[in-house]
């Protein structure tokens, strides 16, 4: 298990003081001009030697991400904008980070504008998470009383702000050109790219996107070195994480891990184990709503990073919000509340999506109560492998995983509710 | 999804002066001319305000932010958080349906919200003080089941706490926000596996919970005062640090405006400009006219008017829009000046029709008893002959 002094989040549950003179009590905005004095591109090696994958669920390496930024400008601002967006299912991570350690937040957001020429840092919270709000923008407010944000930002010479900015319910403004054209006052719907936000993002000025846990350990790891952030975890999926456990473990709850934990271990270790015990286990879904599911049997073993869940497993690490679900759950319908939660979110732009979502939910919706016939299961299937792949964004992707995670892990499952539903017998299966 | 406005409407809108500079104070957050951005800041608070969004309010914000408002009516039937018709009076509840909540129980939630709220979604209760809808991912899944009420989030909640939840709002009672079943905030409930250190000494409620109890706005309407208005970024220059340091952001593209707008602005240069732009010979005599109001009559004479339509190019509809005004017979039209037929152009929904048509040339001949060519091809083929 990780030790206590190798969180990042040391107030994950706001038991410690939340107040900055708190959060430098903790070791927070220590030392924060000098790092910015070590200059950009010490910044961003480090970063890029840490191993750091983008915790918003893509995992893409964080320092690389910031390299694309221009070196010089061209005339026009740069922007950092933080994807505090969270509304995958499962995932509740960026909440307890935003309402009980934002400083860690806040200062991340200097360092990394910083590192990327950005003056102003726009924070885009969903619409609500509203007392998380208050307490980030009193986080910001105190942190401009004592000149950590402001002209010459934490002594660091920088001038630099941080600006909260909110939605309004829409889960695709977490995708992040949707998110800028929200954040410009438009409807949330994602952009083509190219051009990538680097290039023409925020007000066609060069734009960087970060998940909140991505910015927030950001001047923890400058602090302690790569090295120590390196050494959590297997190679190429670094560092600690924040994993958020939901359904039925016996305790639900947010916790920060070692990446490539082992599965049994985070949820003996923090959850209390499976309800009704691990042979109860029928299911999990180890990554937020967009992965597909993976039976409770395999998942045993399982190690809880990027690269093993994908390539083991097909499924995916996301944003760590796993949820498990034992075997009196309906798993057909578990997914087909998904199903409705990607046909209501759909922005509507492209015609797959918008049109798959409701099919897919609709067939999904005859497969909960058995009404279909064995054959569209099939047809199901190529519905969503012509959904994945043919839209501007990765909700047509997310939508369709999954139902594909549900036909390939339990078909027969599906199968059986058919044929009890024509013979008029329930649990005919046992009967054959 | 289908959006649209409330078919009742009040008649307008306006923030409280409060909540005016607050709204003021958001815009200061984006680059100038770059507005805009404020909407779903603005939108939401005026739904805080009213309860729900106007018509009225996305015309009113719309005209502060410089949007045309088809603009601002897009975000908010795009955005679910906005509730495009009238809430209950004490709160709006929403209950998270999406899959870890559905599996920990949330069902059972909304079988409560049906039996004491409204049987459908969106209807507020008989009591008019609730109404309640299920919403997608809240993002408290490890507190789940929950449900968000006004600015709160409710969690942990089983059947029990929750009809006692509805009771108490109901009644006035004051209710604490967060977990329902005795958990701080998104720790395991059996104990803290990590950050044992700080237990002891934790404050009373996890940081949403406090601050709700300490501002106490949980289901209030917002007028703005609650807490007072803070703009950090704006330093004692009145200058933005981070945006004076930065090159500038380039302008928004040019949007088109309303055509209402773009009617109103076209109308205004064209009283004052004296100089007739000559590709448009009729919008310069109407220009260089001033309007004069003609003789007109309340009733035709003797009860019995000229058959207006005889002249060409007016129908039975501008001819009841000429007795509207009016005008029953061609010897009044005959004696229009310039300055009345200006007037009367101004009135009319076709303009410069009486000079491209000729009106006072045709009612000088058929008021003098001749006919026109026109007339008398329409008296022939009986086109108005139910005169």
């Amino acid at each position: 298990m990780l030790k206590d002094q190798d969180r990042i989040f040391t107030n994950l549950y706001g038991m410690h003081e939340r107040t900055l003179a708190g959060a430098q009590k903790r070791g927070h905005w220590d030392g924060t001009s000098d790092l910015i004095g070590k200059g950009r591109d010490w910044i961003i090696q480090t970063m890029k030697d840490s191993g750091l994958r983008g915790r918003g669920g893509a995992g893409f390496p964080t320092g690389l991400k910031w390299s694309f930024m221009p070196k010089e400008s061209d005339g026009r601002p740069s922007y950092l904008v933080i994807n505090a967006d969270e509304s995958e299912p499962g995932t509740c991570k960026d909440r307890e980070i935003m309402r009980h350690d934002p400083h860690t937040l806040i200062e991340g957001a200097l360092i990394a504008s910083f590192a990327m020429q950005a003056h102003t840092c726009y924070i885009y919270l969903r619409g609500e998470y509203i007392r998380e709000r208050e307490a980030l923008q009193a986080a910001i407010d105190e942190a401009y009383d004592k000149r950590l944000l402001g002209r010459n930002a934490a002594g660091s010479g920088w001038d630099f702000d941080v600006f909260l900015h909110h939605g309004a319910g829409a889960y695709i403004c977490g995708e992040e050109t949707a998110l800028i054209e929200s954040l410009e006052g438009k409807k949330g719907m994602p952009r083509m790219k190219p051009p990538f936000p680097a290039g023409a993002g925020l007000y066609g000025c060069p734009t960087t996107v970060n998940n909140v846990e991505s910015i927030a350990v950001v001047p923890t790891i400058l602090r302690r070195g790569a090295e120590w952030f390196a050494g959590f975890g297997r190679p190429n999926n670094a560092g600690t994480k924040l994993f958020a456990i939901s359904g039925h473990v016996n305790n639900p709850c947010v916790v920060e891990e070692s990446m490539s934990i082992p599965f049994d271990e985070l949820i003996e270790t923090h959850c209390g184990g499976i309800r009704g015990g691990w042979d109860n286990l029928l299911a999990v879904i180890p990554g937020g709503s967009s992965v597909p599911c993976v039976r409770g049997e395999k998942m045993k073993d399982a190690i809880m990073d990027f690269d093993y869940l994908r390539g083991e497993l097909g499924s995916g690490l996301g944003t760590a919000a796993v949820i498990v679900m034992d075997k009196q759950t309906d798993i057909v319908k578990a997914i087909w509340r998904l199903s409705k939660f990607y046909k209501h979110e759909s922005c509507g732009q492209c015609t797959p999506c918008r049109e798959g979502t409701g099919w897919m939910m609709r067939v999904m919706d005859r497969l909960v109560r058995g009404e279909a016939e064995i054959e569209e299961i099939d047809m199901l299937w190529d519905v969503t492998k012509q959904v994945e792949g043919h839209t501007i964004c990765a909700l047509g992707d997310a939508a369709a995983w999954p139902i594909q995670g549900l036909i390939r892990n339990f078909r027969e499952e599906i199968e059986d509710r058919i044929k009890a539903q024509k013979s008029g017998r329930m649990g005919a299966m046992a009967a054959e | 999804m289908l959006r649209r406005l409330h078919s009742e409407q009040p008649a307008s809108f306006a923030f409280t002066p409060a909540n005016q500079a607050w709204a003021e104070a958001q815009m200061t957050k984006y680059p100038e001319g770059r507005q805009a951005s404020a909407v779903i800041p603005l939108l939401w608070r005026a739904q805080e305000q009213e309860g729900w969004v106007t018509k009225p309010a996305i015309e009113y914000i719309a005209d502060m932010l410089s949007m045309a408002y088809i603009r601002v009516l897009e975000v908010a039937s795009f955005y679910f958080m906005f509730q495009l018709q009238p809430t209950g009076s004490v709160a709006h509840i929403q209950v998270c349906g999406t899959t870890s909540c559905m599996i920990c129980g949330a069902e059972d939630l909304i079988a409560v919200c049906k039996e004491k709220i409204a049987p459908k979604p969106h209807v507020v209760s008989a009591d008019g003080k609730f109404s309640w809808e299920e919403v997608e991912c809240l993002g408290s899944c490890t507190n789940a089941p929950m449900a968000q009420i006004g600015k709160d989030y409710y969690e942990d909640l089983t059947t029990e706490s929750f009809t006692k939840l509805l009771d108490d709002l109901g009644a006035g009672v004051a209710v604490v926000p967060g977990p329902k079943n005795g958990r701080y905030a998104a720790e395991p409930k059996s104990g803290l596996t990590s950050l044992k250190d700080y237990e002891a000494g934790k404050p009373q409620y996890n940081a949403s919970a406090e601050l709700a109890t300490e501002i106490g706005d949980g289901v209030k309407r917002i007028q703005g005062d609650e807490v007072p208005l803070l703009t950090p970024w704006i330093g004692k220059d009145g200058l933005v640090a981070g945006r004076t340091a930065a090159d500038p952001t380039p302008p928004a593209p040019e949007r088109p405006m309303p055509a209402v707008k773009q009617a109103a602005e076209k109308k205004a240069p064209a009283k004052k400009s004296s100089a007739a732009t000559p590709a448009q010979p009729e919008a310069a005599a109407a220009a260089v006219t001033v309007d004069e109001a003609p003789e007109t009559l309340t009733a035709a004479r003797d009860g019995t008017p000229d058959n207006l339509k005889l002249l060409k190019g007016v129908g039975p509809k501008l001819e009841a829009t000429l007795n509207e005004l009016g005008f029953f017979h061609f010897d009044q039209i005959a004696k229009w000046t310039d300055a009345e037929v200006a007037w009367v152009d101004a009135r009319l929904k076709f303009k410069g029709r009486i000079e491209r048509d000729g009106w006072i040339e045709q009612a000088k001949l058929l008021a003098s008893g001749e006919e026109t060519e026109f007339a008398k091809s329409a008296k022939k083929d009986g086109r108005y002959s139910d005169k």
